[in-house]
């Protein structure tokens, strides 16, 4: 009898993807996609859709830990879907993204103690909203600059607080346009190797 | 007042356009995609559709079935011997929900087929509405594609749509929703177009050549090669192309339960079928190649046994048209993505005409020593109960390998694909990916539907056509020609067997009842018979294939028989077992 256990935890190295969806704009289709994961089991870190740069093609951004070859394989079977048009997968080294926070605060609490005050200007945390009983605070970053800053405040009384899903950019892209266009031509021209933007993070200027 | 169909197709071919209904745009779709059978079942909230129908009787053939998964499985017979797109009506609800089974057995099987069902008017969406059910959520993950219409105007390019998503690339079940409003509703037609283009939907890759010459280069210097091919073969309608290319290339080839037929039976490089109960010696020397050809077939577990003891010393090339099925189970050296119609030609212009006598050889060995263990005895009984096995021998003696096989699930489903002769592409109908019981009866009826001029076989076990029988109500009514073998061992067979050999004989609720087929059939007023006595089968079986109808033939067989050769559930395939 295979020892299921074992099998799984042979640590094939997983790591956190950036899975990017273009899509056309149709209802059910963030169902579709959802299930190809939930049928894998596989938990979804973050999943973030909306309009992309180009009129009626939606962006998917989906975060995922995975190993690499199960990450390839969920692609493939993304793109199969109609009306998917691409898909295209990415370790955090190869996309620049950020995830959105807000925070609630009491205001008192704020105008007592000048060091959160200050505390908050050195995490880049800006005043969304202020009213005499409470502040809300916003904060634009990463992972553990968010997570920083709610340790930092919950003894002070964080009363709420909600992160947002990941959006994120490929480095190496050039925008979607000119792949739309190729694919609304009746015969598309020579096939491009799927993801071939993967590893090529060391191609992109960076200052 | 239903405007006339001669009518529809002189104004909107001078660009004129017609107020019509959606219904009525919906059957002209389908004539114009060249549909002239359906298989539905009617209902509420598909009314207005069959109220559209009743003026097409001379265009449209629509069979009535008993229970909607008999119209699926019967649009999935139709499909699997026309090579065209079956077209499934059922209502809303309850009759939606029915087609699940049939959608899921399409899905996994590469079928091509458009469902249509009803849906309550589109203001009741949501409200658990009578006979309301979200049939969109429901077969997500069953269907190639699926679509709500809520309004009358959407119909025309969403069955255009349909039908390409349907039967392009790797084929599959469509499901369309049309609410009731929509079905009623009049718009101004202006006539059919096809669709022969979606931007985000990519059937058919550019073939790059660079693989199909490393490909070639492969299979040039391979000392044993061997071809596994699939049901990608037939639904590329490329029996000829994959002919060629094995016979200039003079390598054995084996067929997964799906693929059986694209080349005869009776060929000298057809070594035999694949897999957990396929044949001794294409699972032997799958681990003993040094190039694995695989053409149009998925490497279903099934067919590999383990993976990781799977192949593992060869250079696998895989010929398939789903980009996604490359590299899923088995790791492949060389992929040649394309439609096998048009990378088998490229591939066989470049290898050299050769013979590998000494390696076909080792298949005709394994051959030898699987006919003395397990063959001969099943297939040449002389005493004792009847064996599946003869049967399906006796049979092929009447049928000389022309009559169209479909079989149910179970044993009788392995014995059948293992014995039956197959002179053509398209003969062995069974269900495969989902094995669901069932599917035999219905499905034979959609056959025999797709392929008039031809015997149909239909092969069921005493289980599974217990599932179906209200089907026999559709042979009784349409008074179509399928013959029907019952193989019955008063068990559901191929749990029983594992049970024998796993569970230490511990028979958990398989010993079913069955009642009286013949009288059974006979109530639905169709000629049958059993035999019980080995001396009783060839006249009986000359009966049934004679008779000038549709004919029920039980057989009672031996109860406690396996089925062997068998690779066991977990192990490799290099430890097939004989017995």
């Amino acid at each position: 009898m295979t020892n299921f256990k074992t099998m799984s935890n042979q640590d094939i190295e997983k790591q956190e993807y950036n899975i990017t969806v273009y899509t056309e704009n149709q209802i059910g289709l963030l169902s579709r996609i959802a299930i190809i994961f939930t049928r894998r089991k596989i938990n979804i870190d973050s999943l973030n859709t909306s309009p992309s740069e180009i009129e009626s093609i939606h962006r998917f951004n989906i975060v995922i830990t995975e190993s690499e070859e199960v990450v390839r394989k969920l692609t493939r079977q993304i793109e199969k879907q109609v009306e998917v048009l691409k898909v295209y997968y990415h370790t955090n080294e190869d996309v620049i993204w950020q995830e959105l926070a807000l925070y609630k605060v009491s205001t008192d609490v704020i105008a007592e103690k000048v060091s959160v005050e200050r505390l908050l200007r050195e995490n880049g945390a800006r005043a969304v909203v202020i009213r005499k009983d409470y502040t809300v605070f916003e904060t634009t970053g990463h992972r553990e600059e968010t997570d920083n800053l709610i340790n930092i405040l919950q003894p002070y009384g964080l009363i709420e607080f909600v992160r947002s899903a990941r959006v994120a950019i490929i480095k190496n892209s050039e925008g979607f346009n000119a792949k739309l266009r190729e694919f609304e031509r009746l015969e598309p021209g020579e096939e491009v190797i799927e993801n071939e933007y993967l590893n090529k993070g060391s191609k992109v200027f960076t200052m | 007042m239903a405007v006339a169909q001669q009518e529809i197709l002189n104004k909107t071919a001078e660009k004129e356009t017609v107020n019509i209904s959606g219904s009525v745009a919906l059957l002209e779709a389908l004539i114009a995609e060249g549909v002239d059978t359906i298989f539905g079942y009617p209902g509420g909230a598909i009314m207005p559709i069959y109220d559209a129908l009743y003026d097409y009787n001379d265009k449209l053939d629509h069979i009535l079935v008993r229970h909607e998964q008999g119209g699926i499985h019967a649009g999935q017979g139709y499909a699997r011997t026309s090579g065209k797109v079956g077209v499934v009506f059922a209502t809303s609800g309850p009759g939606a929900t029915n087609l699940v089974t049939g959608l899921a057995d399409a899905q996994i099987d590469s079928t091509p087929l458009v469902c249509i069902t009803g849906q309550v008017f589109a203001h009741l969406l949501g409200t658990d509405a009578f006979q309301e059910t979200d049939v969109i959520n429901i077969t997500n993950p069953v269907t190639k594609w699926n679509y709500q219409v809520t309004d009358a105007t959407e119909i025309p390019e969403v069955l255009a749509k349909a039908f390409y998503i349907a039967k392009s690339g790797r084929p599959g079940p469509v499901l369309i929703d049309i609410t009731k409003n929509a079905q009623i509703q009049l718009f101004d037609y202006e006539g059919y177009t096809p669709c022969n283009h979606i931007r985000s939907y990519r059937p058919k890759p550019i073939v790059r050549m660079p693989y199909v010459e490393q490909a070639a280069e492969l299979i040039n210097k391979a000392k044993k090669p061997f071809i596994i091919w699939g049901q990608g073969v037939v639904l590329g309608s490329a029996e000829q192309e994959f002919k060629t290319f094995v016979e200039k290339s003079g390598i054995p080839a084996a067929w997964t339960i799906l693929g059986a037929g694209a080349i005869p039976t009776s060929h000298p490089l057809n070594v035999g079928m694949l897999g957990m109960h396929g044949n001794y010696g294409p699972n032997v020397l799958t681990n003993e190649c040094d190039v694995l050809i695989a053409i149009g077939m998925r490497f279903d577990d099934r067919v590999t046994g383990r993976l990781d003891k799977y192949a593992k010393q060869a250079k696998v090339i895989h010929l398939d048209i789903d980009p996604a099925e490359i590299d899923k189970n088995v790791k492949t050296t060389v992929p040649v993505w394309g439609d096998c119609k048009e990378t088998l030609p490229l591939l066989t212009a470049l290898v050299e005409q050769k013979q590998h006598t000494a390696w076909l050889n080792k298949f005709r060995d394994y051959t030898r020593q699987e006919v003395e263990a397990v063959i001969h005895d099943e297939l040449n009984p002389i005493s004792g109960e009847m064996t599946m096995g003869e049967v399906i021998k006796q049979l092929n003696d009447l049928t000389h390998g022309e009559a169209i096989i479909v079989t149910d699930v179970g044993q009788h489903q392995m014995v059948a694909c293992r014995y039956a002769q197959f002179n053509n592409t398209r003969s062995n109908i069974t269900s495969g990916g989902l094995g669901t019981m069932g599917f035999a009866l219905p499905a034979a009826i959609g056959a025999k539907y797709g392929a008039q001029d031809k015997t149909v076989v239909a092969i069921i076990g005493d289980g599974g056509f217990q599932m179906t029988l209200q089907e026999l109500g559709t042979i009784m009514q349409t008074n179509i020609d399928v013959k029907i073998i019952i193989l019955n061992n008063r068990f559901l067979g191929m749990v029983r067997q594992w049970q024998e050999l796993f569970n230490d004989r511990r028979y958990s609720f398989v010993d079913i009842e069955s009642p009286d087929f013949v009288a059974v059939a006979a109530a639905y007023r169709i000629p049958g018979k059993c035999v019980n006595e080995r001396a009783e089968l060839q006249g009986a079986l000359k009966e049934m294939i004679n008779s000038k109808g549709s004919f029920l033939l039980e057989v009672m067989v031996t109860k406690e028989n396996n089925v062997f050769p068998m690779v066991p559930q977990g192990c490799s395939v290099s430890e097939i077992r004989l017995k």
